[in-house]
């Protein structure tokens, strides 16, 4: 890479956004934030029309075959972007962490899927690492005051190390307060559709989960994983908590006028 | 019996059957709740007394593939040094053969007690069992096995085999086994109940003919075992009888004293969050012609029973397991039901890889949820001193059963068909579009909020599902850069 | 028709022969020593006062004795204040058995091997370690090893100047030969089987004393 095209990224990267299946079908909000935010670190922002499904489903179900299709998809059609940069952590460690196992058979496409993975990043740990923000712009702060508590989703813990990122940038908001619940880095019991075939215990674990949360007695769960929130804020949604549930990328952009993800709003 | 066998399958409860009645069981959750909370809480203040913790959990992990590397000359090995020192070394190829060898040695030397202490290998081939049929009696010298055996129960965890029962219900056991006391003696809080069961296992310890024991490791170099406890109830087993007798996995060896230790540093860490066990031991064969005491003959029973298979296979990382019982303590499903719903003797997430692949083949049958039950958080692997990949490796029983089309799990159809679909661009699209259609729909009619998902009762019954905004991300966003560039 | 011992073998030949083709790396960890924390060195005097922390955190006393000559009297102040009883089974150790017991003739002594109604045991010990207070105790012609674990009272006499760092220093006192049981003491015996309770004195000792003896 040469210095003039690496200045060329550093100035003004061309990024690929991965909406994520979830975000893109439920939520176009989180897309529309996370946007925002890439364009005010300075991104080129793309939506590729052609995503799908990062492959999660297949691949955790065992169907190898399809996951490795869908692999490869994605990587011809995010290849050519500077950064692929997912408002998920269970996404972004799909094409960065198991892209390349699984097309290890193949040399040509492993290769390539190294190279993607490299490029990629969850939403919070791009826009601090990568771009180097400390804060959120002042013009995004939203009208939300009040306390938050910060979920930490499995995938963007464990296998891509975001923790400090996302609670430095929901730090540099005039007028919320965070409080960790004391197991904020427990699975909150979504992992795909392990919520349906093993509902019961998902509720087990979401309902401690939300104790947990309700302990601090915060007015609002934030988390960096749709799929996340979709388990608790339902959960919250059928318990009747009064406690609110979004997206981290709503709250940092200033998109908090619509509704939030529990079922009510 | 790696798994309760059920005479009649169709009716045996299966694992979500028993999952849901763990959930409803109050003291059960209540105990579960302080295990997880305190476990935590213990292994944050643990690691703040060792920082080289990742290192040394590197450098068990080395040992380990060495030893698995290097398994057929490490066990050889072993087997010259045991004899050096006037020991006997037994090979067995499966439960079967274990058993008969144990008996076999307790017979030959008219053995009528045998003292035990804890093993989840006994527990693997079933020994008390056949034991009993060979009117030997084993008598559990570790305190909760003891408690369980007066119960009829299996362990629930690995290291914390009682860990599912509250002070009442053993003071229970205890009125009803221990005949010989007063009736109305107080057995109201914990130090009551030890001093009974210590009076009680001290006369069998005394009278035993043999001693069983497991082992947690076989040293290749010198011909010993490691054993550690922290009751000191394997040192009154394997000190005080005639007959010393170790039954041993296969994969447990490595080559030098300095493994062991590396072994030593990580286990009791990762099991109870203490540095160290009470009592940790190496064992070197018989007594001594001057020794003071000891048994006057040892043997080690290596058992295999599935485990060459496995190493031999994609599921060989699980051997590095030294049985520590940290990804169960962690794993927030089996923090949920508990060690019994598994319905095996090894639970949590390293039960729901050994239990398919030890034992004879045959696979996943039986044991078909235990890697589906998961939501791959990926604390076990986290946590796990030997650094084995729990999630991919349940992944790839995952794929085993995928493959395998008779082992069919719920939603396996729509899961292939989101998968078809995904691969066709234009059709997920239109998927896409009818889908969320449809959940406006339900919302609309449902006042907002849709409180029955079709085709997912298991998210409804416990969760509502918000309605979607409306319009795909993807496709809002496109049109939108269109309009501003035109 | 193969043996057990044939077709395990076989079996495991196969596969880890596989390994061994497949990756090298893990014949380097052969070469490699042990991987010791930072616990386990230090000058002496550093050694010594961590073993002494480590071994009271793990719930075992420790008292420091100037010479061998004061070990009686300290052992019947010892038990007259935490474990009354007169009476101690010793190990048959020359060096624990010429002991001045003369001095406390209160104290019942006998060497050898422990009896059931035995309620105090005095041992030597190999080495300290001061990595996690640990004890280094070996069965042998003087030692029955039944000493460590049957009596309610286990003290333990141990030489500063057999005071070491880490497990393989210790081990490496043992000379060629390993006694038929080398064990790691690390306080007294303890269980948390009911309800995660912590107890301390389950079927070994509910007391383990340590005279560090500097002379």
């Amino acid at each position: 890479m040469n210095a003039e095209h690496h200045k060329k990224i550093t100035d003004a990267p061309q990024v690929g956004l991965f909406a994520s299946c979830l975000v893109d079908a439920l939520r176009p909000t989180i897309g529309f934030a996370a946007a925002k935010l890439l364009e005010d670190a300075g991104c080129i922002v793309s939506v590729p029309e052609r995503q799908v499904c990062c492959g999660q489903p297949a691949y955790n179900a065992g169907d190898r075959k399809a996951a490795a299709a869908i692999a490869r998809q994605t990587i011809v059609l995010f290849e050519k972007f500077d950064y692929v940069v997912a408002p998920s952590g269970s996404c972004a460690a799909m094409l960065r962490v198991h892209f390349p196992g699984l097309l290890s058979d193949d040399p040509a496409w492993a290769l390539r899927a190294a190279v993607l993975g490299e490029k990629c990043w969850e939403l919070t740990s791009f826009l601090t690492d990568v771009r180097g923000v400390a804060a959120v712009k002042s013009g995004f702060h939203s009208g939300f005051r009040g306390k938050i508590t910060y979920h930490d989703s499995c995938a963007g813990l464990r296998e891509l190390g975001v923790r400090k990122q996302p609670r430095k940038l929901l730090a540099s908001i005039d007028g919320l307060t965070m409080k960790d619940h004391s197991i904020a880095d427990v699975c909150c019991g979504f992992g795909g559709t392990f919520c349906v075939k093993y509902g019961k215990i998902s509720t087990a674990m979401t309902d401690a989960k939300i104790e947990a949360v309700l302990a601090t007695g915060a007015d609002m769960v934030v988390a960096g994983d749709l799929g996340c929130l979709l388990a608790i804020a339902g959960r919250l949604s059928r318990r009747g908590d009064r406690v609110e549930a979004r997206h981290v990328a709503e709250l940092l952009a200033g998109m908090t006028n619509g509704p939030p993800i529990s079922g009510d709003g | 019996m790696i798994m309760d066998a059920a005479p009649d399958q169709s009716s045996a409860p299966d694992f979500p059957a028993r999952a849901a009645a763990a959930l409803a069981d109050p003291t059960l959750q209540g105990a579960l709740t302080k295990l997880q909370t305190e476990f935590r809480r213990d292994r944050a203040a643990m690691l703040g007394r060792i920082p080289e913790f990742d290192q040394l959990r590197d450098h068990a992990t080395a040992i380990r593939n060495h030893s698995l590397a290097h398994l057929d000359e490490l066990l050889e090995q072993f087997e010259t040094n045991v004899s050096l020192t006037g020991g006997i070394v037994h090979w067995c190829r499966n439960a079967a053969e274990a058993c008969e060898t144990v008996t076999g040695i307790c017979r030959a030397v008219g053995a009528e007690t045998v003292a035990k202490s804890k093993s989840m290998l006994s527990e693997e081939i079933a020994l008390n069992d056949h034991l009993a049929a060979a009117s030997i009696e084993p008598v559990e010298t570790d305190l909760g096995e003891y408690i369980l055996q007066l119960r009829h129960e299996t362990p629930s965890h690995i290291v914390m085999p009682a860990i599912h029962l509250n002070a009442g219900q053993i003071a229970d056991v205890f009125r009803e086994a221990h005949t010989d006391h007063d009736p109305a003696r107080y057995l109201g809080d914990a130090d009551a109940l030890l001093a009974e069961a210590r009076a009680m296992l001290r006369q069998k310890f005394l009278d035993a003919d043999v001693g069983i024991t497991g082992a947690n490791a076989l040293i290749a170099d010198t011909g010993s075992i490691l054993l550690v406890t922290n009751e000191g109830n394997a040192d009154l087993v394997h000190s005080l009888p005639k007959t010393h007798i170790a039954i041993v996995g296969i994969e447990k060896a490595v080559a030098t004293l300095d493994g062991a230790m590396a072994v030593v540093r990580v286990l009791a860490r990762s099991a109870t969050t203490q540095e160290v066990t009470s009592y940790t031991t190496l064992v070197t064969g018989k007594r001594r012609a001057n020794d003071a005491d000891g048994p006057s003959s040892f043997h080690v029973v290596l058992v295999d029973n599935g485990r060459s298979r496995m190493l031999a296979g994609p599921y060989a990382e699980a051997l590095r397991c030294i049985r520590c019982g940290a990804c169960q303590s962690l794993c927030p499903v089996y923090g949920a039901v508990g060690g019994h719903a598994y319905g095996a003797v090894y639970a949590g997430p390293i039960g729901a890889v050994l239990t398919p692949n030890l034992g004879a083949p045959g696979g996943l049958g039986a044991a078909r949820h235990l890697p589906q039950a998961s939501s791959f958080c990926g604390q076990c692997e986290e946590v796990c001193p030997v650094r084995i990949p729990l999630p991919a490796l349940m992944r790839r029983l995952r794929e085993d059963a995928f493959e395998d089309r008779q082992i069919t799990v719920a939603g396996q159809k729509w899961i292939a068909a989101w998968g078809w679909a995904a691969q066709r661009p234009a059709l997920y699209r239109l998927g896409r579009r009818i889908g969320i259609l449809m959940l406006r729909i339900l919302a609309k009619v449902s006042g907002g909020t849709i409180r029955t998902l079709p085709l997912a009762g298991g998210w409804s019954a416990t969760r509502d599902f918000p309605a979607p905004e409306g319009g795909s991300f993807v496709e809002l966003w496109n049109r939108r850069k269109r309009r501003e560039s035109s | 028709m193969s043996s057990a011992r044939d077709d395990i073998l076989s079996a495991v030949r196969r596969a880890s022969s596989a390994k061994r083709a497949a990756d090298n790396s893990a014949n380097d960890i052969a070469t490699g020593g042990p991987i010791l924390p930072a616990r386990a060195q230090g000058i002496p005097g550093e050694l010594r006062n961590r073993f002494c922390e480590m071994a009271r955190f793990a719930g075992a006393t420790v008292e420091i004795v100037a010479d061998r000559d004061r070990v009686p009297g300290a052992i019947a102040a010892y038990l007259s204040r935490e474990a009354p009883g007169d009476r101690l089974v010793l190990a048959s150790d020359p060096q624990i058995v010429s002991l001045p017991w003369g001095a406390t003739p209160r104290l019942q002594v006998r060497p050898g091997l422990p009896l059931a109604d035995d309620t105090a045991s005095v041992t030597g010990a190999v080495a300290g370690i001061a990595e996690t207070g640990s004890l280094l105790v070996a069965s042998g012609a003087a030692t029955a090893n039944a000493l460590h674990v049957l009596c309610e009272t286990h003290i333990v006499l141990l030489r500063a100047q057999d005071m070491r760092g880490s497990y393989e220093e210790a081990l490496a006192m043992l000379g060629a030969k390993m006694p038929r049981a080398a064990t790691f003491i690390t306080g007294p015996s303890r269980t948390a089987d009911i309800e995660k309770t912590p107890q301390i004195g389950v079927h070994g000792p509910k007391r383990l004393h340590i005279l560090l003896i500097d002379g």
